[in-house]
Parts: structure tokens; C-alpha cells; sequence
């Protein structure tokens, strides 16, 4: 245990910047797949003869093991942090993209019908209505994706994009349980802090209506 | 009078099936016409094609004289105020923003003109400063559509659509809200229309009812003509028997007082006085101790005679006052009780004992019996 300590005190600058690399390839993965999934899961909610479709291609690329599809990006991205944020944006797209979908088709039929009964446009359905009660769900899609790129980023060393993963191999390779674990710690506390960080915005942008509405339920 | 909306020979397919047929409907202005049939008989989808939520497949509407399909079914809507069954406020906006939503809806402005959301709070009849700022969630269901109610009214429309707004309320405030859906309309002279499958609620709010059936107007007219002349079975059997004929069926016994105040003809004209006060009565019944009949009593027998001290019931009771059989129908006996002098009459068994009384009050209170029994129910 102290073993584990010094080392940790000793690396500790390789750590912080390992800690930095992991959170900006995960941030920037993460802002991709939401850039992409939230309008792609809107325009199915409009298109639904294509969701089956879609939704079964981006299922498929969640299947494929995290390691072979990072391993896919070589041959057409080279090594770097580019082909393991173009990955981990891809891997989180599923969530991000079921919950948008899924969450603004659960949304009341009997309000989308007062809303088009007062006279909204579509727009203004999806900004007034759809979306901001769709929200949570959408949100919960994309913590789960946070914590799985999260997770994923931790394989990006392997081609060369760095991150605590870099910390992690290296350990591996200097048989060093204390380098390994000070990779792996780090790692593991950042998906638990982003999961918190994120269920405490969730809760925070939720409006109180729908607090109220949810303590009643409960 | 003037027609707000006016159907000429709408019809409404899905796919092969004829929903409306050819309806030719004129709605006239500032009235609450009740649209109401069974269900299936295309009620909702009449309504539904006034704000183009459903398209007609041939004919014209004309709402205020112009033919809806050249007007932008979302400018057409923001000028008709609509409520629906489920209420539909939407849980993640304040009590004011929900009734402020068509003009947002209008101008893209969140900026609230927060005078006239209390003023339409005040006239649903709920506090602007108790429930401007809360949340539907935390309204009941009749609160909730009285938002519903101010809602539409928001923009001051002329027209307003209600489908079935009070079905699923509780018949308490059901009839609360139709009791002030009534009373709003003396005062602003909206078109509403109104869509129920329940007679009763056309009844009591229409000022027209439009009875329809498998897509089609079968009677069109004011409560008390579709009442008086219903124009087929099929109206009749819809208005139901006991509303057209309440009483047929009824025996004197059904709608007597079963325990009427009675008075031994031994007891003073003061202990008679007494008892009348408290039990609130202006005559009573004189029987003897068997409960055998033998005369009625009024505060005019009494008083006429009061100041003599010596006098009992027996002495002014009136013996030869009209009274009838146990068991007979009750409408030969209406007219004797609009006419008997007291306004009621004594029922009495084959054995000369008394049964009940019959009174003016009690002949009202069963003409209304259905309606309160389904009020029950």
C-alpha cells in the first residue's frame, strides 16, 4: 500500500496528464456522439419506417468488441488521437440515439395533440414540448454513454491516442502493479465522477414541474 | 342569427370507409352546441375537421364565412380555442405559461403578459396569486381543466372546440365546471362546440344539440325540442324512456313520504303548534294511536281557533279532505295533488291506516329521480 502511494506521489505528473488526455479524447468523443445521435434520433422520430433500420446498424457497431474497433480505424485513420475519438464517438452513439429516439416517442400522445390543436409548428413542438420532456431520458442515454467512452478511452493508448491507458500499458509492460494502478485508479474514479457530475445536471435542469410530477409518482 | 362555422356536404373517407357522409351542419354564433351520439358516430372527427387536426376528404367548411382550406391550418388553430378529455397542460411549465402558450406560440416570446393571465385565472375561478406560479402537477383534475378552460380562452377566441373536456372529471366537479362552463358563456357569447357521448351533459350546457349517428345529423334543434319531438327511434332510444316518460311507470307508494309528521287527536292546538315549528310543517296528519287515519290539520285550522284554550286536535281537523288508495298509478293522482288545498294529500292502506303522504315536492323530486339516480351512478 505505501508501495502504491509512492509511486502514486512519484508519477504524480504523469498522471495529471495522462488524467487531462483521457478527459478531453473522452469530452470531445462524447460531444461528437451527441452532435450526431440527438438530431439523428429526432429525424427518426419523424422518419420511423427507417429507426428499425438505423437503430440496427448503430447496434451492430456496439457489438463489435471496443479493442477490434479501435484495431478497424487503423487502416483508414492511422494511429493518434483522431481515429480513437472517431471510435469512442461511435460507440457511444447506441445509447444517445435509443434514448432520443425512445424518449420523445414516450412523450404524451394528449399533449403533442393540445400542442397541434393551439396551432404549433413542428418546431415548435419538438423545442416546446418534445424536447424538454424527452429530456431526462435523452440525458440518462448520454451518461451511459459518458461512462462507456469513458471506459473505452482507457484502450485508446493502443493506437497511440495516450490517456491513462498509456499509464496502464506501460505498467504491464515494466511488470509494475503500482504503474498499472496508477492508470487504473484514476480511470475508474473518473467514470464514477462523470456519472455523478451528470445525474447532479440532470437533476439540476430538470424543471420543477417534473420534479413534482416525479416525487408524486414515487 | 348568424352561423360561425357551416359544413356544405362534408364527407371524410378512411380509405374505403365513409366516417362522415355528405353532413351538412351550421353551427350559429356565440351558442354551446353539443355534438352527441354514440361512439363511432363521428362527433370527434366533425369537431376535428373545424381546425383541420383532420382533414375533410370533399366539401367545404366555413368558419366565419371563409373556407378553412385557404387559410394555414396553424394560423387557423391559434384562432380556435381547443380543450381536450385528457386536459393535455404541459407538466414542465407554470400555471401561467400554460395559459399563456398561444401568444408565445405567436410572437416566439417567452414575455408574459402576466394582467391577462390573471384575469382569466380569476374567471375560471381560481386564484391568480395562489396558482399563477404552480405547477399542473400540483392541481387537481377540475383545476386542471378549468387551466385548460383559460387556455383556450387566452387568445379570445371566437370559436372554442371541446371534446369530451369533463369526461373524466368526477360527477361532482363535472357538474361544477358544466354549471360554469354555462355561466361563462352568458357572459362572452363564444361559438363552442362541444362534443359528448353523454346526454345528460347535452341536456343540461347545449343551447343546440346535434344528435348524430353513423356519420350522419340525425336531429338538429334546441334541448327541448329534441325532448318533445325526438325525430326517430333512434333519438328516443338515445334520450332513453325515463327521460321522456319519467312517471308512467310509477305507483303513489314509489314517491309517497313514507314517515309523514302525525298528530293524536288528544293533544292541544299549542303541543299541534310545536310540533309543526320544529318539524317545519304547515299540516299534519291526525291518527290515532294504530296509526288509523282520521283527518289532516293546518296552521290555518289552528290558528283561526287558538285562543280557545279548551279545543284539541279532534275539535278542528278536517275530515273530508281528498286522500288515495295505496297502490294506484301515479299519474292519476298528479292532479289531484296540484289541486288539493294544503298541497298534500294523505295515502292510505285498504284498512283506512295511514300509508304516506303525497306531496307537491315529492312529485318534483321524482320527475328529476333519473337524472339524480345517474348523477348516483
Amino acid at each position: 500500500m505505501n508501495e502504491l502511494l509512492l509511486v502514486l506521489v512519484d508519477r504524480w505528473p504523469d498522471i495529471l496528464r495522462a488524467s487531462g488526455q483521457h478527459i478531453l479524447l473522452s469530452v470531445v468523443a462524447l460531444f461528437w456522439a451527441i452532435i450526431l445521435a440527438v438530431p439523428l434520433g429526432i429525424f427518426l422520430t419523424r422518419q420511423r419506417k427507417l429507426a428499425g433500420l438505423v437503430l440496427g446498424v448503430v447496434s451492430v457497431i456496439q457489438t463489435i468488441p471496443s479493442l477490434a474497433l479501435l484495431g478497424f480505424m487503423i487502416p483508414v485513420f492511422g494511429i493518434g488521437s483522431l481515429p480513437a475519438i472517431i471510435a469512442m464517438a461511435l460507440y457511444g452513439l447506441l445509447p444517445i440515439l435509443r434514448n432520443t429516439y425512445t424518449g420523445i416517442l414516450d412523450v404524451d400522445k394528449s399533449l403533442l395533440e393540445a400542442g397541434r390543436g393551439m396551432g404549433m409548428t413542428n418546431a415548435q413542438r419538438l423545442v416546446i414540448v418534445e424536447l424538454p420532456l424527452a429530456r431526462s431520458v435523452i440525458f440518462a442515454g448520454i451518461r451511459t454513454a459518458t461512462v462507456m467512452i469513458i471506459g473505452v478511452a482507457t484502450l485508446a493508448a493502443f493506437i497511440g491516442a495516450g490517456g491513462l491507458g498509456d499509464l496502464i500499458l506501460r505498467g504491464i509492460a515494466m511488470v509494475d502493479t503500482g504503474v498499472i494502478l496508477a492508470g487504473a485508479i484514476p480511470a475508474a474514479v473518473l467514470a464514477v465522477l462523470f456519472d455523478l457530475l451528470l445525474a447532479w445536471v440532470d437533476w439540476y435542469i430538470t424543471p420543477q414541474g417534473l420534479r413534482l410530477k416525479k416525487q408524486q409518482a414515487a | 342569427m348568424q352561423n360561425a362555422i357551416v359544413f356544405e356536404k362534408v364527407s371524410k373517407k378512411y380509405g374505403n370507409s365513409l366516417v362522415i357522409e355528405a353532413m351538412d351542419l351550421s353551427i350559429p354564433q356565440g351558442q354551446i352546441v353539443v355534438l352527441v351520439g354514440p361512439s363511432g358516430c363521428g362527433k370527434t372527427t366533425t369537431m376535428k375537421m373545424i381546425n383541420r387536426l383532420i382533414e375533410s376528404t370533399s366539401g367545404r367548411i366555413l368558419v366565419n364565412g371563409q373556407d378553412i382550406q385557404g387559410i394555414d391550418p396553424v394560423e387557423l388553430r391559434r384562432g380556435i380555442g381547443y380543450v381536450i378529455q385528457q386536459i393535455g397542460l404541459f407538466p414542465h411549465m407554470t400555471i401561467a405559461e400554460n395559459i399563456y402558450l398561444v401568444p408565445r406560440l405567436r410572437s416566439g416570446k417567452r414575455a408574459m403578459d402576466i394582467a391577462k393571465v390573471d384575469e382569466l385565472l380569476k374567471l375560471v375561478g381560481l386564484d391568480p396569486e395562489l396558482y399563477r406560479n404552480r405547477y399542473p402537477a400540483e392541481l387537481s383534475g377540475g383545476q386542471q381543466q378549468r387551466i385548460g378552460v383559460a387556455r383556450a380562452l387566452m387568445s379570445e377566441p371566437p370559436i372554442i372546440l371541446m371534446d369530451e373536456p369533463f369526461s373524466a372529471l368526477d360527477p361532482i366537479t363535472r357538474e361544477q365546471l358544466q354549471d360554469e362552463l354555462i355561466r361563462l358563456n352568458e357572459e362572452l357569447h363564444k361559438t363552442i362546440v362541444f362534443v359528448t357521448h353523454d346526454m345528460d351533459e347535452a341536456l343540461k350546457i347545449a343551447d343546440q344539440i346535434v344528435v348524430m349517428q353513423e356519420g350522419k345529423v340525425v336531429q338538429q334543434g334546441k334541448p327541448d325540442q329534441i325532448l318533445r319531438h325526438p325525430a326517430n327511434d333512434f333519438v328516443r332510444e338515445f334520450l332513453g324512456e325515463k327521460r321522456l316518460s319519467p312517471h308512467l311507470s310509477y305507483l303513489v307508494d314509489d314517491v309517497m313520504l313514507k314517515e309523514p309528521i302525525t298528530v293524536l287527536p288528544s293533544r292541544g292546538l299549542a303541543e299541534a303548534v310545536q310540533i309543526m315549528v320544529k318539524k317545519r310543517v304547515t299540516g299534519l296528519v291526525v291518527t290515532d294511536k294504530n296509526g288509523q287515519y282520521l283527518g289532516i290539520t293546518s296552521t290555518s285550522d289552528i290558528y283561526h281557533r287558538y285562543t280557545d284554550e279548551s279545543l284539541c286536535i279532534a275539535d278542528v281537523k278536517q275530515v273530508n279532505a281528498v286522500t288515495v288508495k295505496s297502490g294506484t298509478p301515479l299519474t292519476q293522482v298528479i292532479p289531484l295533488v296540484q289541486e288539493a288545498p294544503y298541497g298534500y294529500v294523505p295515502v292510505l292502506t285498504s284498512d283506512g291506516k295511514l300509508a304516506g303522504l303525497l306531496t307537491q315536492a315529492s312529485l318534483v323530486d321524482v320527475l328529476a329521480k333519473p337524472y339524480l339516480q345517474e348523477v348516483a351512478s
